[in-house]
């Protein structure tokens, strides 16, 4: 819902680096988001190509590596990978624990790298 | 066609608004004022519960309210009805309130004479959950018409409050919703997560809620500072 903003950071920041290593043109960029988050890829690829159109990273094609979530078990400490719809009913696999998880991972927002001339 | 190179980039989209938030949390904590990240659906009675809580604490502590509506100033007049002051921040469409303009907010506020601020944050429980607004808490509100699977659906918001306002208890005779499925839904995500049974209508469990604010703020308050 909020792929505005989020589209307006990732574009400050692969102008940065594309200035830093004097890039001619940007072709893709590699992000990597939680499965947590409900970011839109194609929403995201709508709003980059109308605010990067007069930039370097004009044209470039954003691919996004969604990353699982991990909760981790309060009682042994087991990782546990999960799906979204799977978060509120959770059972260890170790310990059969059925509460007190942390998440790990899954709400990340990243920019890996990026492909340029 | 010139050669492809690829270049390491590694930077987090959010890291600006994180370290604003951490940043802002600090100053807020030196100038001894706490602040609460109110966030819930459209009309689970965000401005209602404040309204309830202004009156159990007014004569306590100093609070004052930043509004976040995306284009009506409706919220912040009922809040100054209570003597209270209150900004009002028009988000223009936008969907959650980020530090930027927190900030904005606390301009306007004479933050070192306040004890308590109160964000009312934009009315939705998907975008706020993501974006850290610099305050001390965040507490979200459930109403009992929105349905006791909401955990299920927005977990991150549940996974990321200190508290949990379950607003309407007056309308539970009337309706399906099982608190106890909820309540286990909820500890699931967040096993540490303070839960208050609340009708703002009645006033029905606004007292408990509120001392254990009041509590948390001067517990927190009296904490010294590093």
């Amino acid at each position: 819902m909020h792929e505005l903003p989020v589209t307006e950071r990732v574009l400050d920041i692969v102008l940065k680096h594309a200035e830093k290593n004097h890039v001619r043109k940007i072709v893709s960029i590699t992000l990597k988001v939680g499965e947590l988050s409900d970011l839109e890829s194609e929403w995201i690829q709508q709003y980059f190509d109308y605010l990067s159109k007069d930039t370097v990273a004009g044209g470039a094609v954003l691919k996004i590596e969604r990353v699982p979530i991990v909760l981790k078990c309060g009682q042994c400490a087991e990782s546990i990978t999960i799906r979204k719809d799977q978060l509120g009913d959770t059972t260890c696999p170790k310990c059969s624990a059925t509460g007190n998880f942390s998440i790990e991972s899954g709400r990340e927002y990243y920019i890996k790298e990026m492909e340029a001339e | 066609m010139g050669d492809i190179k690829l270049i390491e980039v590694k930077e987090d989209i959010l890291a600006d608004n994180d370290a604003a938030a951490a940043e802002l949390r600090e100053r807020l904590k030196k100038e001894k004022t706490f602040m609460v990240n109110l966030m819930a659906s459209p009309g689970a009675g965000k401005t209602s519960l404040l309204l309830q809580t202004i009156t159990a604490l007014k004569n306590d502590l100093r609070i004052s309210v930043i509004e976040a509506d995306i284009d009506s100033i409706v919220d912040a007049e009922k809040i100054a009805e209570t003597g209270i002051q209150s900004i009002q921040l028009r988000t223009g469409g936008f969907c959650h309130l980020d530090v930027s303009m927190v900030k904005k907010g606390l301009e306007a506020l004479d933050t070192d004479s306040l004890d308590l601020i109160f964000i009312e944050n934009v009315g939705n429980l998907v975008c706020p959950a993501e974006f850290d607004t610099g305050a001390t808490i965040d507490i979200m509100i459930l109403s009992i018409p929105e349905g006791d699977d909401k955990p299920l659906k927005y977990p991150l918001m549940f996974s990321k409050c200190h508290a949990l306002i379950v607003n309407k208890m007056d309308y539970l005779s009337l309706s399906d919703f099982n608190v106890d499925l909820m309540e286990k839904r909820v500890r699931k995500l967040n096993p540490d997560i303070e839960i208050f049974k609340v009708s703002c209508r009645t006033g029905e469990g606004i007292n408990s809620w509120a001392k254990w604010l009041k509590k948390t703020v001067a517990d927190s308050l009296a904490e010294k500072n590093p």
